[in-house]
């Protein structure tokens, strides 16, 4: 903040040791301010969170107190010392090339430090060693961490502790790793009161939760002292200018191909961004249609196999490619070679998310990013006018950091009695020193440790199996050591979804039962589900044909032909932040920033102003008009696919009650759109069923927790919560297994549980998650508030101009919401029709 | 008799008749099968306890679903209060199942089975007879044109009806997927689904079921809230 007081290359003489100048001299490189400015808090005992751009030396930055701390320590005399700075990153790849990048100034400056990596994929005996010697600098992730301090040497491992970094901790911090980190920040105060934190992080809208985050939620602590390094060059971002029409709806882009392929022609290397996997299977298949100059354009996803997926990380650092079609999964970290353009498809969803994205290209702060966006439909024209206008205006819209969750305490708690017996006070004091934990009521906490000890069920049948018990001093210790070894198999927070490996076939048209070829990736098995044999889709940059599931896989062949039947799911993966949201709806308001929109959505809002009216910020837009034989009405509310979906619920539930015999609804990000067979305009007009009851507040009430007993979303939503709790096992000892194949079915758990103890701690932290998570009650419910008494009503003869998208996407995708009692009835009755028809 | 009369031809409670091996057999939604002409009922694979044998190897489970299995095992005897009651084997998920079983729940599967008799065919998970439980035991049982034993016979066996397998089908619409447990059937033989709280399903299409049934004359019966739902094979997924 006060880049002012900096210290400077002189003051710098002081901080650092002639070492380190020297090095720095012979470099030809003076030390920046903001890495003398965090060295200079660190040497006064402070805790620091450091914001910069990427490319801004950050990592030096960060190790850098613990470099000159170790260099004047002087050699390590190994075995008789512990860990003296850990360093977590969220991913394997970042901590190894951390130690890359960082064994160099070790080596040239000779400082004798031993820096080593500890992930997954580190073999048992390094860890062994590691444990009997530890390296001065150990660099690892959150899950790593959370086995190192449940084991009983924990206290002797972490004896010399001085530092703790966090690396992206702007994206740990908001998901459940991030709360599992910081139960383990918590461990890691109390074995070595004196440590302090360093946190890097990306720039975040509210810093003060960050530099709150790291440092123990203790009366009269300060806030983690700021260093903030301001942005670079403005990046340079444009939207795809276009003579061809943007579409209405729909996510896919086709119409501007031609476009992207001209501007992966004149730069060197263009990293493409899309929303979801299918998006980027189906843009890079398309690319690869048009590619008749044979460019190297690749294809990478989380989905792929891992081989494959190195195999392009290697040829994109070797600058070989000339454009890599990409999803999140390229988002964090990592050094991309020579990157000079950056296109992303489909609107970014929010402008943090675009931010990080764009950074990824000219890894040189000091030169301008160069960016294009390109809409996939004309909502989307505008939310990319808005995330661009936020992004030179620099606004943020990461989420709020929110209360941690109590699945990850339960985890959390069982490890810490795998690490030695806890007395519950203490425990819960030093949990509660965690910035997620801070507000955790005692008595949610000690239900906790009777959920790990027995299941904290009301009948109190398994107390003589119970996993933790106390003894006579009142300490809760395991059980058996067979428990600790279940923790330490299940530890984590990440919880694939159920997928299945694709694999390759040469022989078609003979089912599963086939010689295999090679594994191609993995897909989600919801996606599989509903495919019948014959039936093509994208993956892996093909077209493939489905022949049947064998165990956990999926058989598949080469299709013939260049489509797909299938069109998989569509749809952004991200729901709109209520930020950008805020933009768009600003931007639909005021004509006078039409000017910004290419002609053909400007004039689509114009003869919207006509025929209807544009929605205004402060109130909300409902338009109704009849179409066929049905009744539509269309809800602008612009809060988010998922909030839009949940209200979609409530409100087919109350026309329902109200007798205006609802059939179905869809949601976009934007808006709402509700069919039915009476004419809801005229419901509303002669005040048979005014709006503002409709949109009552109320309706998350009753209405809400009637939907929620028999929704789907909340049974997955509870299925993360029972593995991570671990009241189900991921794995347990001697088999592996996969999301596939969970020992008992969590949906079957989750209806027994909920018929018989309905306020279970399990099933409140499952509607805890849901509500902010899957159905977005949060903002579902702020909105509701905001427009009381600011319902507009617009009655027309026919489809307003807005509504034409959302009205597109009708038969397009799912209905999430559909009975599926419903369905059954259908297909069955079907089948017997045809019998008949037969005889 | 043919398969179109008999699909079309649902009953009261929403369950459903077929014809195996000359036996009129009566498919309800609850997953039981009642033979009615003998006023026979049969339930399969109940796995009482379920939850206390994985709460003993760290998994605590809700300790509910001998209680939920046993509420529905008691509305399907009020039912159809048959005169017998034979379980198709995995009665009990565990050899210790049944001495395990709390005080209470013993007591309400006692009044369940009393005044009828009751058979308890054994199954992989409870190779014996259920401790302190009346009832006889039969490894397997022969009645009329059927024979009811827990593990299906791998090669065709006209009359048989059996269990373990925990048959479910899985429909597709509209790109949204339902499975369901499922009476799986060619009017030769039956395998019934498993009745118990905490059990899951196979997929009928999966390799464990194959060879079993007349590909042709295969039905399913899907398992509903309020009725059965029968499905032949054009309409089921894998």
């Amino acid at each position: 903040m006060k880049i002012s007081k900096a210290p400077t290359a002189d003051t710098g003489s002081a901080l650092l040791p002639p070492l380190f100048l020297n090095w720095f001299q012979a470099k030809g490189w003076s030390p920046r301010a903001h890495q003398l400015e965090l060295l200079e808090a660190a040497q006064a005992g402070q805790s620091t969170l450091l914001i910069a751009p990427t490319g801004a030396g950050k990592t030096l930055a960060g190790f850098l107190p613990s470099l000159v701390d170790l260099a004047q320590r002087g050699k390590s005399n190994a075995a008789s010392r512990g860990i003296h700075t850990l360093y977590i990153s969220p991913l394997k790849a970042l901590a190894v090339d951390i130690q890359r990048n960082l064994a160099k100034p070790i080596e040239e400056m000779g400082l004798g430090i031993r820096l080593e990596t500890r992930t997954g994929d580190t073999p048992a005996h390094k860890r062994q060693r590691q444990k009997l010697v530890p390296p001065d600098i150990l660099l690892t992730t959150p899950e790593q961490l959370a086995l190192l301090i449940a084991a009983k040497d924990a206290g002797r491992f972490f004896e010399d502790l001085r530092y703790v970094i966090f690396d992206e901790l702007h994206s740990l911090v908001t998901s459940k790793r991030g709360h599992l980190l910081s139960l383990g920040l918590a461990r890691l105060r109390r074995l070595q009161p004196g440590l302090q934190t360093i946190g890097l992080s990306a720039t975040v809208a509210d810093p003060d939760e960050l530099r709150g985050w790291l440092v123990p939620q203790t009366d009269g602590s300060p806030l983690a002292s700021l260093v903030k390094v301001e942005g670079g060059a403005k990046p340079h971002i444009t939207i795809l200018q276009t003579e061809d029409r943007v579409p209405w709806a729909g996510h896919s882009a086709v119409y501007a191909l031609p476009g992207i392929y001209e501007a992966i022609k004149q730069h060197a290397t263009t990293l493409i961004f899309v929303n979801t996997r299918s998006q980027a299977e189906r843009l890079f298949h398309d690319l690869w249609m048009a590619n008749e100059d044979n460019l190297a354009i690749a294809l990478h996803h989380g989905s792929l196999d891992v081989s494959k997926r190195r195999k392009v990380e290697q040829a994109m650092a070797a600058n070989a490619l000339r454009a890599v079609v990409a999803t999140s999964t390229l988002d964090l970290g990592i050094d991309w070679g020579d990157v000079d353009l950056v296109i992303h498809v489909g609107a970014p969803k929010g402008a943090s998310r675009l931010a990080q994205r764009i950074g990824r290209s000219n890894h040189r702060m000091d030169e301008p990013s160069r960016a294009i966006l390109v809409p996939a439909n004309r909502f989307e024209v505008m939310e990319c006018q808005a995330a661009l206008d936020a992004n030179y205006i620099g606004a943020q819209d990461t989420p709020a950091l929110g209360e941690g969750s109590l699945d990850v305490l339960a985890q959390h708690v069982l490890g810490m009695a795998c690490a030695e017996p806890f007395q519950a006070d203490e425990l819960y004091a030093e949990v509660t020193t965690a910035l997620p934990y801070a507000a955790l009521p005692r008595d949610t906490f000690d239900r906790i440790i009777e959920f790990v000890a027995t299941g904290g069920y009301a009948l109190k049948s398994y107390e003589r199996f119970a996993k933790i018990r106390q003894a006579a001093d009142g300490s809760w210790r395991v059980t058996h050591p067979r428990v600790a070894q279940q923790y330490r198999l299940n530890v984590g927070t990440i919880i694939e979804a159920p997928s299945l490996n694709v694999r390759l076939t040469r022989q078609r048209g003979k089912g599963s039962n086939v010689r295999g070829g090679p594994v191609l990736g993995k897909v989600e098995e919801h996606f599989i589900e509903a495919l019948s044999p014959g039936d093509t889709f994208f993956f892996s940059g093909r077209v493939l044909r489905f022949e049947g599931i064998r165990e956990n896989e999926c058989i598949v062949s080469k299709a013939d032909g260049f489509d797909a039947k299938i069109p998989s799911y569509a749809g952004g993966k991200f729901p709109l932040t209520t930020y950008l949201a805020d933009q768009v709806r600003n931007i639909l308001a005021d004509p006078a920033r039409w000017g910004a929109l290419p002609d053909q959505v400007s004039d689509w809002l114009r003869i919207q102003k006509e025929k209807s009216v544009l929605p205004q910020p402060g109130s909300l837009l409902v338009e109704t008009f009849p179409r066929g034989e049905r009744s539509y009405m269309v809800i602008y509310a612009f809060e988010g696919r998922l909030a839009h979906q949940t209200l979609g619920m409530l409100l087919t539930r109350r026309l329902e009650r109200a007798k205006a015999r609802p059939l179905g609804f869809i949601a976009t990000d934007y808006a709402l759109s509700i069919w039915g067979l009476r004419d809801m305009g005229r419901m509303f007009k002669k005040g048979e069923l005014p709006l503002s009851e409709l949109f009552d507040e109320d309706m998350l009430g009753d209405d809400l927790e009637a939907w929620l007993s028999e929704s789907f979303m909340l049974k997955r939503t509870f299925r993360n919560c029972a593995l991570i709790s671990g009241l189900v096992e991921k794995r347990h000892p001697g088999q592996e297994k996969t999301g596939r194949q969970v020992t008992v079915s969590t949906d079957l758990i989750y209806d027994v549980l909920r018929e018989h103890e309905p306020d279970h701690i399990l099933i409140q932290a499952t509607r805890a998650d849901a509500a902010t998570g899957l159905l977005d009650i949060r903002r579902l419910s702020d909105m509701l508030g905001r427009i009381k008494g600011h319902i507009i009503h617009k009655d027309l003869d026919q489809i307003s101009p807005l509504a034409v998208p959302v009205m597109m996407e009708i038969g397009k995708e799912r209905v999430p919401g559909e009975a599926h009692e419903t369905l059954l009835e259908e297909i069955a009755e079907e089948l017997t029709r045809e019998m008949s028809d037969h005889s | 008799m043919n398969l179109v009369s008999q699909i079309t031809k649902t009953m009261l409670h929403g369950a459903a008749e077929m014809v195996v091996a000359g036996h009129r057999c009566v498919c309800d939604p609850s997953g039981a099968m009642y033979l009615e002409d003998d006023r026979i009922l049969v339930v399969s694979d109940l796995h009482f306890e379920k939850g206390s044998s994985f709460a003993r190897r760290g998994m605590m489970l809700p300790p509910y679903d001998t209680a939920t299995t046993l509420a529905a095992l008691g509305r399907v005897i009020a039912r159809y209060n048959p005169a017998s009651v034979i379980s198709l084997g995995d009665s009990f998920h565990d050899g210790e199942a049944a001495a395990r079983l709390p005080a209470q729940y013993a007591a309400q599967l006692g009044s369940l089975m009393a005044g009828r008799e009751w058979v308890w065919i054994t199954g992989n998970h409870d190779p014996d007879h259920p401790a302190e439980l009346p009832g006889e035991t039969f490894t397997e049982l022969a009645f009329g044109n059927l024979i009811f034993r827990h593990e299906p016979s791998k090669r065709p066996c006209p009359g048989e009806i059996a269990g373990h397998l925990h048959p479910a089908a899985k429909v597709v619409r509209r790109g949204q997927a339902v499975q369901r447990r499922c009476f799986v059937s060619d009017r030769s033989r039956m395998i019934m689904p498993a009745f118990g709280a905490y059990t899951g399903g196979m997929n009928i299409l999966g390799r464990p079921f194959h060879g079993l049934f007349d590909a042709q004359a295969i039905i399913a019966y899907m398992l509903g809230s309020k009725r059965v739902y029968p499905m032949t094979a054009k309409a089921l997924y894998i």
